[in-house]
Protein backbone atom coordinates (compact mmCIF):
# COMPACT_ATOMS: atom_id res chain seq x y z
CA UNK A 1 0.00 0.00 0.00
CA UNK A 2 1.36 3.51 -0.45
CA UNK A 3 1.86 6.10 1.80
CA UNK A 4 1.23 9.33 2.39
CA UNK A 5 2.46 12.16 4.51
CA UNK A 6 0.11 13.15 6.96
CA UNK A 7 1.43 16.94 6.19
CA UNK A 8 0.11 16.77 2.32
CA UNK A 9 -3.76 16.12 3.68
CA UNK A 10 -3.91 17.90 7.42
CA UNK A 11 -2.34 20.72 9.11
CA UNK A 12 -1.75 21.06 13.19
CA UNK A 13 -0.86 22.98 16.07
CA UNK A 14 0.57 21.78 19.53
CA UNK A 15 1.42 23.07 22.89
CA UNK A 16 1.73 22.13 26.37
CA UNK A 17 -0.50 21.03 29.10
CA UNK A 18 1.44 20.81 31.79
CA UNK A 19 3.60 18.01 31.75
CA UNK A 20 1.73 16.40 28.43
CA UNK A 21 0.50 18.45 25.32
CA UNK A 22 -1.63 18.23 22.76
CA UNK A 23 -1.91 18.25 19.31
CA UNK A 24 -4.45 19.35 17.38
CA UNK A 25 -4.57 18.01 13.48
CA UNK A 26 -6.59 19.32 11.49
CA UNK A 27 -7.61 18.24 7.72
CA UNK A 28 -7.11 20.20 4.89
CA UNK A 29 -10.56 18.88 2.97
CA UNK A 30 -13.81 17.12 4.33
CA UNK A 31 -12.93 13.43 3.08
CA UNK A 32 -9.70 14.27 4.25
CA UNK A 33 -11.38 14.02 7.93
CA UNK A 34 -12.21 10.32 7.12
CA UNK A 35 -8.66 9.57 6.55
CA UNK A 36 -7.74 10.93 9.91
CA UNK A 37 -10.32 9.44 11.66
CA UNK A 38 -9.76 5.99 10.35
CA UNK A 39 -6.02 5.56 10.12
CA UNK A 40 -4.74 8.27 12.73
CA UNK A 41 -5.29 5.87 15.95
CA UNK A 42 -4.34 6.68 19.13
CA UNK A 43 -1.83 3.12 18.87
CA UNK A 44 -0.18 4.77 16.07
CA UNK A 45 0.61 8.14 17.53
CA UNK A 46 1.24 6.63 20.16
CA UNK A 47 4.31 4.41 18.69
CA UNK A 48 5.21 7.19 16.41
CA UNK A 49 5.84 9.39 19.60
CA UNK A 50 7.21 6.35 21.64
CA UNK A 51 10.79 7.89 22.18
CA UNK A 52 9.95 10.71 24.13
CA UNK A 53 7.56 8.99 26.32
CA UNK A 54 4.27 10.06 25.32
CA UNK A 55 2.30 8.34 28.37
CA UNK A 56 -1.10 6.65 27.73
CA UNK A 57 -2.42 8.66 24.45
CA UNK A 58 -5.81 9.89 24.15
CA UNK A 59 -7.78 11.07 21.22
CA UNK A 60 -10.97 13.77 20.91
CA UNK A 61 -12.97 13.82 17.38
CA UNK A 62 -14.35 17.28 16.39
CA UNK A 63 -16.48 16.24 13.10
CA UNK A 64 -17.29 19.95 13.11
CA UNK A 65 -13.85 21.20 12.57
CA UNK A 66 -12.77 18.48 10.71
CA UNK A 67 -9.74 18.15 13.31
CA UNK A 68 -8.47 15.11 15.56
CA UNK A 69 -7.18 16.51 18.94
CA UNK A 70 -4.84 14.44 20.29
CA UNK A 71 -3.11 14.81 24.44
CA UNK A 72 -0.09 13.15 25.01
CA UNK A 73 -0.33 13.17 29.04
CA UNK A 74 3.57 12.85 29.71
CA UNK A 75 5.46 13.55 26.71
CA UNK A 76 7.43 16.91 28.04
CA UNK A 77 9.65 14.98 30.64
CA UNK A 78 8.28 17.57 33.40
CA UNK A 79 6.38 20.08 31.11
CA UNK A 80 7.07 23.92 31.08
CA UNK A 81 10.01 24.54 33.53
CA UNK A 82 11.19 21.54 34.69
CA UNK A 83 11.68 19.87 31.23
CA UNK A 84 15.51 19.81 30.10
CA UNK A 85 14.74 19.53 26.38
CA UNK A 86 15.07 22.21 23.61
CA UNK A 87 11.44 21.44 23.04
CA UNK A 88 9.79 21.81 26.69
CA UNK A 89 6.68 22.98 25.66
CA UNK A 90 5.78 20.98 22.76
CA UNK A 91 5.73 23.92 20.20
CA UNK A 92 7.28 20.77 17.38
CA UNK A 93 5.07 18.69 18.38
CA UNK A 94 2.94 19.26 15.58
CA UNK A 95 5.56 19.97 12.92
CA UNK A 96 6.55 16.28 14.16
CA UNK A 97 3.25 14.61 13.53
CA UNK A 98 2.98 16.17 9.80
CA UNK A 99 5.64 13.79 9.19
CA UNK A 100 4.51 10.31 10.28
CA UNK A 101 3.34 8.17 7.11
CA UNK A 102 -0.28 6.89 6.91
CA UNK A 103 -0.70 3.62 4.44
CA UNK A 104 -3.94 3.86 2.88
CA UNK A 105 -5.21 2.05 0.58
CA UNK A 106 -6.16 4.76 -2.34
CA UNK B 1 -26.05 43.86 13.81
CA UNK B 2 -24.24 46.00 16.61
CA UNK B 3 -21.19 44.94 17.73
CA UNK B 4 -17.96 45.18 20.56
CA UNK B 5 -14.66 45.14 18.70
CA UNK B 6 -11.98 43.50 20.96
CA UNK B 7 -8.47 43.33 20.15
CA UNK B 8 -5.12 42.02 21.79
CA UNK B 9 -1.86 42.85 21.25
CA UNK B 10 0.28 41.01 23.61
CA UNK B 11 0.23 37.25 23.96
CA UNK B 12 2.37 36.56 26.82
CA UNK B 13 5.07 38.92 28.42
CA UNK B 14 7.95 39.03 26.11
CA UNK B 15 5.86 40.14 23.04
CA UNK B 16 6.22 43.35 20.94
CA UNK B 17 5.73 46.37 23.26
CA UNK B 18 5.10 48.71 20.26
CA UNK B 19 2.20 46.56 19.39
CA UNK B 20 -0.60 47.80 21.16
CA UNK B 21 -0.06 51.45 20.04
CA UNK B 22 0.01 50.11 16.91
CA UNK B 23 -3.03 48.06 17.10
CA UNK B 24 -4.95 50.90 18.48
CA UNK B 25 -3.20 53.07 15.39
CA UNK B 26 -4.40 50.67 12.75
CA UNK B 27 -8.12 50.27 14.35
CA UNK B 28 -9.72 53.62 14.89
CA UNK B 29 -12.93 51.77 15.84
CA UNK B 30 -11.69 49.34 18.69
CA UNK B 31 -13.76 49.57 21.85
CA UNK B 32 -11.62 47.57 23.85
CA UNK B 33 -7.68 46.31 24.33
CA UNK B 34 -6.70 43.05 26.14
CA UNK B 35 -3.10 42.76 26.93
CA UNK B 36 -2.13 39.14 28.44
CA UNK B 37 1.14 39.15 30.52
CA UNK B 38 0.71 36.04 32.57
CA UNK B 39 2.12 32.37 31.31
CA UNK B 40 1.92 29.32 34.08
CA UNK B 41 5.25 30.45 36.04
CA UNK B 42 5.42 34.09 35.22
CA UNK B 43 3.78 34.74 39.20
CA UNK B 44 7.35 32.78 40.49
CA UNK B 45 9.36 35.67 38.49
CA UNK B 46 7.33 37.96 39.83
CA UNK B 47 7.46 37.12 43.17
CA UNK B 48 11.47 36.92 42.82
CA UNK B 49 11.31 40.46 41.99
CA UNK B 50 8.75 41.07 44.55
CA UNK B 51 11.75 39.76 47.44
CA UNK B 52 13.78 42.26 46.24
CA UNK B 53 11.31 45.36 45.72
CA UNK B 54 8.51 45.20 47.49
CA UNK B 55 6.82 48.27 45.37
CA UNK B 56 7.63 45.47 42.00
CA UNK B 57 5.83 42.17 41.37
CA UNK B 58 3.56 42.97 38.19
CA UNK B 59 4.36 43.23 34.70
CA UNK B 60 6.41 46.38 34.26
CA UNK B 61 6.32 46.70 30.70
CA UNK B 62 3.25 47.31 30.74
CA UNK B 63 3.78 50.84 32.31
CA UNK B 64 5.55 51.35 29.33
CA UNK B 65 3.09 50.38 27.07
CA UNK B 66 0.63 52.38 28.71
CA UNK B 67 3.01 55.52 28.55
CA UNK B 68 2.53 54.67 24.71
CA UNK B 69 -1.31 54.71 25.29
CA UNK B 70 -1.32 58.13 26.41
CA UNK B 71 -1.29 59.93 23.48
CA UNK B 72 -4.86 58.33 22.06
CA UNK B 73 -6.76 59.08 25.64
CA UNK B 74 -5.57 62.72 25.38
CA UNK B 75 -7.15 62.74 22.40
CA UNK B 76 -10.31 62.24 23.35
CA UNK B 77 -10.12 58.55 22.30
CA UNK B 78 -12.88 56.18 24.65
CA UNK B 79 -10.53 52.99 24.64
CA UNK B 80 -10.27 50.68 26.94
CA UNK B 81 -7.98 48.33 28.00
CA UNK B 82 -8.46 45.35 29.98
CA UNK B 83 -4.73 43.29 31.50
CA UNK B 84 -3.91 40.64 33.72
CA UNK B 85 -0.30 42.26 34.06
CA UNK B 86 -0.82 43.37 37.43
CA UNK B 87 0.61 40.04 38.53
CA UNK B 88 1.35 39.62 42.14
CA UNK B 89 0.42 43.59 42.69
CA UNK B 90 -2.52 44.92 40.74
CA UNK B 91 -2.36 47.84 43.07
CA UNK B 92 1.39 48.65 42.43
CA UNK B 93 0.86 48.31 38.98
CA UNK B 94 -1.91 50.77 38.80
CA UNK B 95 -0.17 53.03 40.77
CA UNK B 96 2.68 53.65 38.45
CA UNK B 97 0.05 53.83 35.45
CA UNK B 98 -1.55 56.47 37.37
CA UNK B 99 1.85 58.79 37.79
CA UNK B 100 2.79 57.71 34.14
CA UNK B 101 -0.67 58.71 32.68
CA UNK B 102 -0.63 62.16 34.88
CA UNK B 103 3.06 62.66 33.39
CA UNK B 104 1.34 62.86 30.01
CA UNK B 105 -1.08 64.89 30.94
CA UNK B 106 -3.77 62.75 30.69
CA UNK B 107 -6.86 63.57 33.21
CA UNK B 108 -10.33 62.40 34.11
CA UNK B 109 -9.55 58.26 33.57
CA UNK B 110 -10.74 55.84 36.25
CA UNK B 111 -8.34 52.71 36.84
CA UNK B 112 -10.18 49.77 38.10
CA UNK B 113 -7.47 47.05 40.17
CA UNK B 114 -8.43 43.68 40.52
CA UNK B 115 -7.31 41.42 43.13
CA UNK B 116 -8.47 38.62 45.42
CA UNK B 117 -7.02 35.81 43.41
CA UNK B 118 -4.17 34.75 46.15
CA UNK B 119 -5.04 32.03 47.92
CA UNK B 120 -1.52 31.30 49.33
CA UNK B 121 -2.82 32.12 53.01
CA UNK B 122 -5.73 29.50 52.46
CA UNK B 123 -3.34 27.13 51.24
CA UNK B 124 -1.09 27.78 54.63
CA UNK B 125 -4.09 27.97 56.18
CA UNK B 126 -5.30 24.41 55.43
CA UNK B 127 -2.14 23.23 55.82
CA UNK B 128 -1.17 24.76 59.37
CA UNK B 129 -4.70 22.55 60.67
CA UNK B 130 -3.58 19.83 58.97
CA UNK B 131 -0.56 18.99 57.37
CA UNK B 132 -1.25 15.57 55.81
CA UNK B 133 -4.47 17.84 54.26
CA UNK B 134 -5.83 16.06 50.82
CA UNK B 135 -6.71 19.56 49.71
CA UNK B 136 -5.06 21.18 46.99
CA UNK B 137 -3.36 18.00 45.88
CA UNK B 138 -1.85 18.43 42.24
CA UNK B 139 -4.20 18.03 39.55
CA UNK B 140 -2.26 15.77 37.47
CA UNK B 141 -0.53 13.23 39.55
CA UNK B 142 -2.46 13.24 43.08
CA UNK B 143 0.66 14.45 45.06
CA UNK B 144 -0.49 16.21 48.25
CA UNK B 145 0.45 19.58 48.54
CA UNK B 146 2.83 19.11 51.67
CA UNK B 147 5.05 17.62 49.41
CA UNK B 148 5.88 21.67 48.66
CA UNK B 149 5.17 22.81 51.76
CA UNK B 150 8.41 24.13 52.27
CA UNK B 151 9.06 25.51 48.36
CA UNK B 152 5.84 27.32 47.72
CA UNK B 153 6.06 30.62 46.15
CA UNK B 154 2.64 31.81 45.15
CA UNK B 155 -0.62 30.50 44.83
CA UNK B 156 -3.41 32.09 42.56
CA UNK B 157 -6.30 31.11 41.06
CA UNK B 158 -7.78 31.92 37.81
CA UNK B 159 -11.09 34.33 38.52
CA UNK B 160 -13.34 34.49 35.94
CA UNK B 161 -14.63 38.06 34.51
CA UNK B 162 -16.85 38.88 36.81
CA UNK B 163 -14.71 41.65 38.95
CA UNK B 164 -13.60 42.94 35.67
CA UNK B 165 -17.52 43.60 34.74
CA UNK B 166 -17.56 45.76 37.66
CA UNK B 167 -14.58 47.56 37.08
CA UNK B 168 -15.87 48.34 33.34
CA UNK B 169 -20.10 49.13 34.81
CA UNK B 170 -18.04 51.51 37.35
CA UNK B 171 -16.63 53.34 34.52
CA UNK B 172 -12.94 52.02 34.51
CA UNK B 173 -10.59 52.88 31.39
CA UNK B 174 -8.06 50.84 32.39
CA UNK B 175 -8.53 47.34 34.21
CA UNK B 176 -5.70 45.99 35.32
CA UNK B 177 -6.13 42.41 37.35
CA UNK B 178 -3.33 39.84 38.43
CA UNK B 179 -4.21 36.08 37.81
CA UNK B 180 -7.88 35.65 36.04
CA UNK B 181 -8.29 32.94 33.30
CA UNK B 182 -7.34 34.34 29.50
CA UNK B 183 -10.08 34.44 27.94
CA UNK B 184 -12.01 36.72 30.56
CA UNK B 185 -10.14 39.20 29.64
CA UNK B 186 -12.49 39.16 26.44
CA UNK B 187 -15.50 37.98 28.06
CA UNK B 188 -15.31 40.74 30.54
CA UNK B 189 -16.53 43.63 28.06
CA UNK B 190 -18.85 41.89 26.24
CA UNK B 191 -20.83 41.06 29.30
CA UNK B 192 -20.48 44.55 30.47
CA UNK B 193 -21.49 45.96 27.39
CA UNK B 194 -24.56 43.70 26.31
CA UNK B 195 -25.88 43.23 29.90
CA UNK B 196 -25.88 40.17 29.99
CA UNK B 197 -26.88 37.81 33.12
CA UNK B 198 -23.71 35.72 35.06
CA UNK B 199 -26.01 32.29 34.04
CA UNK B 200 -26.30 33.18 30.14
CA UNK B 201 -23.74 30.78 29.65
CA UNK B 202 -24.57 30.27 25.36
CA UNK B 203 -23.88 33.68 24.95
CA UNK B 204 -20.69 33.78 27.72
CA UNK B 205 -19.50 30.62 25.91
CA UNK B 206 -19.21 32.22 22.87
CA UNK B 207 -17.26 35.26 23.79
CA UNK B 208 -14.98 32.97 25.56
CA UNK B 209 -14.40 31.09 22.29
CA UNK B 210 -13.63 34.57 21.24
CA UNK B 211 -11.32 35.28 24.02
CA UNK B 212 -9.45 32.18 23.32
CA UNK B 213 -8.83 32.89 19.49
CA UNK B 214 -7.23 36.42 20.42
CA UNK B 215 -5.53 35.41 23.63
CA UNK B 216 -2.32 34.74 22.01
CA UNK B 217 -2.01 37.38 19.80
CA UNK B 218 -0.86 36.99 16.36
CA UNK B 219 -1.00 32.79 17.01
CA UNK B 220 -4.67 33.39 14.97
CA UNK B 221 -3.42 36.37 12.26
CA UNK B 222 -0.89 33.26 10.41
CA UNK B 223 1.84 32.92 13.42
CA UNK B 224 3.08 29.96 13.86
CA UNK B 225 0.43 28.34 10.96
CA UNK B 226 1.74 25.28 9.38
CA UNK B 227 1.82 26.94 6.25
CA UNK B 228 3.64 29.97 7.73
CA UNK B 229 6.11 30.32 4.91
CA UNK B 230 3.32 30.99 1.69
CA UNK B 231 2.06 33.95 3.86
CA UNK B 232 3.35 37.05 3.95
CA UNK B 233 4.23 37.91 7.52
CA UNK B 234 6.09 41.03 7.32
CA UNK B 235 4.42 43.70 9.61
CA UNK B 236 1.65 40.99 10.47
CA UNK B 237 -1.45 42.50 12.11
CA UNK B 238 -2.87 41.83 15.66
CA UNK B 239 -5.86 40.34 16.49
CA UNK B 240 -9.57 41.84 16.54
CA UNK B 241 -12.90 39.86 17.54
CA UNK B 242 -15.92 41.58 16.49
CA UNK B 243 -18.70 40.67 19.22
CA UNK B 244 -22.26 40.04 18.63
CA UNK B 245 -25.14 39.75 20.91
CA UNK B 246 -25.61 36.25 20.48
CA UNK B 247 -21.63 35.68 21.54
CA UNK B 248 -20.91 34.70 18.05
CA UNK B 249 -18.01 36.69 16.62
CA UNK B 250 -15.76 37.42 13.69
CA UNK B 251 -12.11 37.22 13.77
CA UNK B 252 -10.03 39.92 11.96
CA UNK B 253 -7.29 42.15 11.44
CA UNK B 254 -6.65 45.97 10.81
CA UNK B 255 -6.89 46.19 6.75
CA UNK B 256 -2.93 46.57 5.19
CA UNK B 257 -1.44 44.64 7.68
CA UNK B 258 0.45 40.88 7.14
CA UNK B 259 -0.56 37.37 8.21
CA UNK B 260 -3.82 36.19 7.06
CA UNK B 261 -7.19 35.23 9.31
CA UNK B 262 -8.55 32.38 7.44
CA UNK B 263 -10.49 29.32 8.31
CA UNK B 264 -6.85 27.01 8.63
CA UNK B 265 -5.47 30.25 11.15
CA UNK B 266 -8.52 29.92 12.82
CA UNK B 267 -9.15 26.29 13.03
CA UNK B 268 -5.57 25.89 13.67
CA UNK B 269 -5.92 28.51 17.16
CA UNK B 270 -9.25 27.06 18.51
CA UNK B 271 -7.03 23.41 19.07
CA UNK B 272 -4.27 25.38 20.90
CA UNK B 273 -3.53 23.91 24.85
CA UNK B 274 -7.22 22.29 23.74
CA UNK B 275 -7.96 19.50 26.19
CA UNK B 276 -11.70 18.20 26.02
CA UNK B 277 -13.30 19.40 23.34
CA UNK B 278 -16.83 18.64 24.94
CA UNK B 279 -15.50 20.41 28.17
CA UNK B 280 -13.14 23.86 27.70
CA UNK B 281 -13.29 24.66 31.53
CA UNK B 282 -13.47 28.25 32.50
CA UNK B 283 -14.62 30.21 35.29
CA UNK B 284 -17.19 31.78 33.63
CA UNK B 285 -18.92 28.82 31.94
CA UNK B 286 -18.15 25.28 30.28
CA UNK B 287 -17.77 25.45 26.85
CA UNK B 288 -18.46 22.83 24.47
CA UNK B 289 -16.26 23.06 21.05
CA UNK B 290 -18.28 20.47 19.17
CA UNK B 291 -20.89 22.50 17.87
CA UNK B 292 -18.67 25.17 16.31
CA UNK B 293 -19.08 27.03 12.96
CA UNK B 294 -16.28 28.47 11.02
CA UNK B 295 -16.89 30.15 7.88
CA UNK B 296 -14.44 32.24 6.06
CA UNK B 297 -15.98 35.29 4.62
CA UNK B 298 -12.90 36.28 2.70
CA UNK B 299 -10.84 39.77 3.34
CA UNK B 300 -9.15 38.01 6.64
CA UNK B 301 -12.89 38.17 8.32
CA UNK B 302 -13.79 34.75 9.64
CA UNK B 303 -17.34 33.80 11.47
CA UNK B 304 -17.46 31.46 14.22
CA UNK B 305 -20.54 30.62 15.91
CA UNK B 306 -22.74 27.71 17.58
CA UNK B 307 -20.30 27.37 21.00
CA UNK B 308 -22.49 25.45 23.35
CA UNK B 309 -22.49 27.01 27.10
CA UNK B 310 -23.13 25.05 30.61
CA UNK B 311 -22.44 26.19 33.95
CA UNK B 312 -18.68 26.54 35.14
CA UNK B 313 -16.89 24.20 37.50
CA UNK B 314 -17.90 24.56 41.31
CA UNK B 315 -13.61 24.79 41.62
CA UNK B 316 -11.20 27.43 40.58
CA UNK B 317 -8.66 25.99 38.86
CA UNK B 318 -5.21 27.42 40.67
CA UNK B 319 -1.55 28.12 39.64
CA UNK B 320 0.83 27.45 42.60
CA UNK B 321 4.77 27.62 41.78
CA UNK B 322 7.57 26.15 44.13
CA UNK B 323 10.66 26.46 44.16
CA UNK B 324 12.49 23.15 42.39
CA UNK B 325 16.28 23.33 41.54
CA UNK B 326 18.18 24.98 39.22
CA UNK B 327 19.43 23.92 35.48
CA UNK B 328 21.69 25.36 32.82
CA UNK B 329 22.30 24.38 29.12
CA UNK B 330 25.56 24.66 27.50
CA UNK B 331 25.38 24.20 23.47
CA UNK B 332 28.86 24.14 21.17
CA UNK B 333 28.30 23.47 17.73
CA UNK B 334 30.42 20.53 15.81
CA UNK B 335 31.51 20.57 12.57
CA UNK B 336 33.13 17.67 10.46
CA UNK B 337 32.69 14.16 9.20
CA UNK B 338 30.60 12.72 11.94
CA UNK B 339 29.58 15.62 13.88
CA UNK B 340 26.63 13.85 15.27
CA UNK B 341 28.61 10.62 16.94
CA UNK B 342 31.52 13.13 18.22
CA UNK B 343 28.69 15.65 19.56
CA UNK B 344 27.31 12.52 21.66
CA UNK B 345 30.89 11.63 22.75
CA UNK B 346 31.70 15.02 23.96
CA UNK B 347 27.79 14.50 26.37
CA UNK B 348 29.42 11.34 27.60
CA UNK B 349 32.90 13.06 28.52
CA UNK B 350 31.32 15.81 30.24
CA UNK B 351 28.85 13.39 32.73
CA UNK B 352 32.13 11.88 32.85
CA UNK B 353 34.51 14.73 34.44
CA UNK B 354 31.07 15.60 36.62
CA UNK B 355 30.99 12.50 38.06
CA UNK B 356 34.74 12.02 38.72
CA UNK B 357 34.39 15.53 40.48
CA UNK B 358 31.24 13.91 42.91
CA UNK B 359 29.33 16.37 40.70
CA UNK B 360 26.64 13.84 39.12
CA UNK B 361 23.28 16.37 38.53
CA UNK B 362 20.24 14.59 39.26
CA UNK B 363 19.33 14.96 35.51
CA UNK B 364 21.26 15.37 32.25
CA UNK B 365 20.64 15.70 29.19
CA UNK B 366 21.93 15.20 25.65
CA UNK B 367 20.83 16.34 22.27
CA UNK B 368 22.80 16.92 19.03
CA UNK B 369 20.25 19.60 16.85
CA UNK B 370 20.21 18.97 13.63
CA UNK B 371 19.79 15.34 14.07
CA UNK B 372 16.26 14.86 15.25
CA UNK B 373 16.61 14.94 18.49
CA UNK B 374 14.11 17.96 19.19
CA UNK B 375 11.41 15.43 18.56
CA UNK B 376 13.13 12.18 19.76
CA UNK B 377 14.55 11.79 16.13
CA UNK B 378 10.70 10.25 15.64
CA UNK B 379 10.53 11.81 11.90
CA UNK B 380 14.14 11.69 11.08
CA UNK B 381 16.99 8.53 11.20
CA UNK B 382 19.52 9.17 8.98
CA UNK B 383 21.78 11.93 10.78
CA UNK B 384 25.35 9.86 9.78
CA UNK B 385 25.90 12.22 7.09
CA UNK B 386 25.22 15.34 8.90
CA UNK B 387 28.27 17.65 8.57
CA UNK B 388 27.43 19.71 11.47
CA UNK B 389 25.33 19.63 14.59
CA UNK B 390 24.78 21.85 17.56
CA UNK B 391 25.29 20.16 20.80
CA UNK B 392 22.71 21.01 23.70
CA UNK B 393 23.89 19.61 27.21
CA UNK B 394 21.08 20.81 29.95
CA UNK B 395 21.10 19.51 33.35
CA UNK B 396 18.76 20.27 36.37
CA UNK B 397 19.56 19.64 40.59
CA UNK B 398 18.12 20.63 43.58
CA UNK B 399 22.01 22.15 44.39
CA UNK B 400 23.12 25.33 42.94
CA UNK B 401 26.93 24.47 43.43
CA UNK B 402 26.03 21.15 41.38
CA UNK B 403 24.69 23.13 38.37
CA UNK B 404 27.73 25.98 38.23
CA UNK B 405 30.21 23.14 37.95
CA UNK B 406 28.54 21.54 35.15
CA UNK B 407 28.81 25.12 33.83
CA UNK B 408 32.50 25.62 33.78
CA UNK B 409 32.76 21.87 31.73
CA UNK B 410 31.54 23.15 28.92
CA UNK B 411 34.76 25.26 27.69
CA UNK B 412 37.68 22.26 27.98
CA UNK B 413 36.22 21.05 25.17
CA UNK B 414 37.03 23.99 23.01
CA UNK B 415 40.54 21.76 22.94
CA UNK B 416 39.92 18.43 23.91
CA UNK B 417 37.10 18.07 21.95
CA UNK B 418 37.02 17.30 18.10
CA UNK B 419 38.22 19.38 15.77
CA UNK B 420 35.77 21.79 14.39
CA UNK B 421 34.36 22.20 18.12
CA UNK B 422 33.29 26.31 17.73
CA UNK B 423 30.90 28.39 18.13
CA UNK B 424 31.91 29.16 22.24
CA UNK B 425 30.97 33.35 21.76
CA UNK B 426 28.62 33.37 24.64
CA UNK B 427 30.78 31.92 27.26
CA UNK B 428 29.90 30.07 30.06
CA UNK B 429 26.21 29.44 30.26
CA UNK B 430 24.02 31.41 33.09
CA UNK B 431 22.55 29.01 35.92
CA UNK B 432 19.00 29.84 36.09
CA UNK B 433 16.73 28.80 39.34
CA UNK B 434 13.93 26.47 38.59
CA UNK B 435 10.52 27.19 39.20
CA UNK B 436 7.48 23.92 39.11
CA UNK B 437 4.27 24.40 38.28
CA UNK B 438 1.27 22.90 40.62
CA UNK B 439 -1.65 22.81 39.30
CA UNK B 440 -4.72 22.39 41.94
CA UNK B 441 -8.07 23.71 42.57
CA UNK B 442 -10.21 25.72 45.32
CA UNK B 443 -13.69 25.92 46.09
CA UNK B 444 -15.21 28.82 44.28
CA UNK B 445 -16.27 30.33 47.72
CA UNK B 446 -12.98 30.61 49.16
CA UNK B 447 -11.92 33.11 46.88
CA UNK B 448 -13.19 36.43 47.34
CA UNK B 449 -12.04 38.71 44.36
CA UNK B 450 -12.01 42.19 44.44
CA UNK B 451 -12.55 45.55 42.75
CA UNK B 452 -10.98 49.03 43.88
CA UNK B 453 -10.92 51.96 41.88
CA UNK B 454 -8.49 54.93 41.59
CA UNK B 455 -8.67 58.10 39.51
CA UNK B 456 -6.18 59.38 37.40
Amino acid sequence: MPAIRLGDIAYARSGDKGAGANIGVIAREPRGYEILKNHLTTDLVERYFAPLQPGKVIRYELPNLGALNFILPQILDGGGSVSLRTDAQGKALGQAILELRLEIET
Amino acid sequence: METIRIGNASAFWGDSNDAPARLVEQAPDLDYLTLDYLAEVSMSILAKQRERDPAAGYARDFVGVVASLARFWKSGRKLRVVTNAGGLNPAGCAEACAQVLRNAGCRNLRIGIVGGDDVLPEIRAALGANSHTREFAHMESGSPIETIRESLVTANAYIGAAPMVDAIQKGADLIISGRVADPSLTVAPCVAHFGWKTDDFQRIAGSTVAGHLIECGTQVTGGISTDWLDLDIRNIGYPIVEVSADGSCIVTKPLGTGGRVSEQSVKEQLVYELGDPGRYLSPDATVSFLTLNVEDQGNDRVRVSGATGSPPPEQYKVSATYRAGYRAAGMLTIVGRDAVAKARRCGEMVLNRLRAAGSEPQRYQVECLGSGDAIGQVAQTDSAGLLETVLRISVFDPRKEIVERFTREIAPLVTSGPQGTTGYAEGRPPVREVFGYWPTLIPRAKVKPQVQLIEV
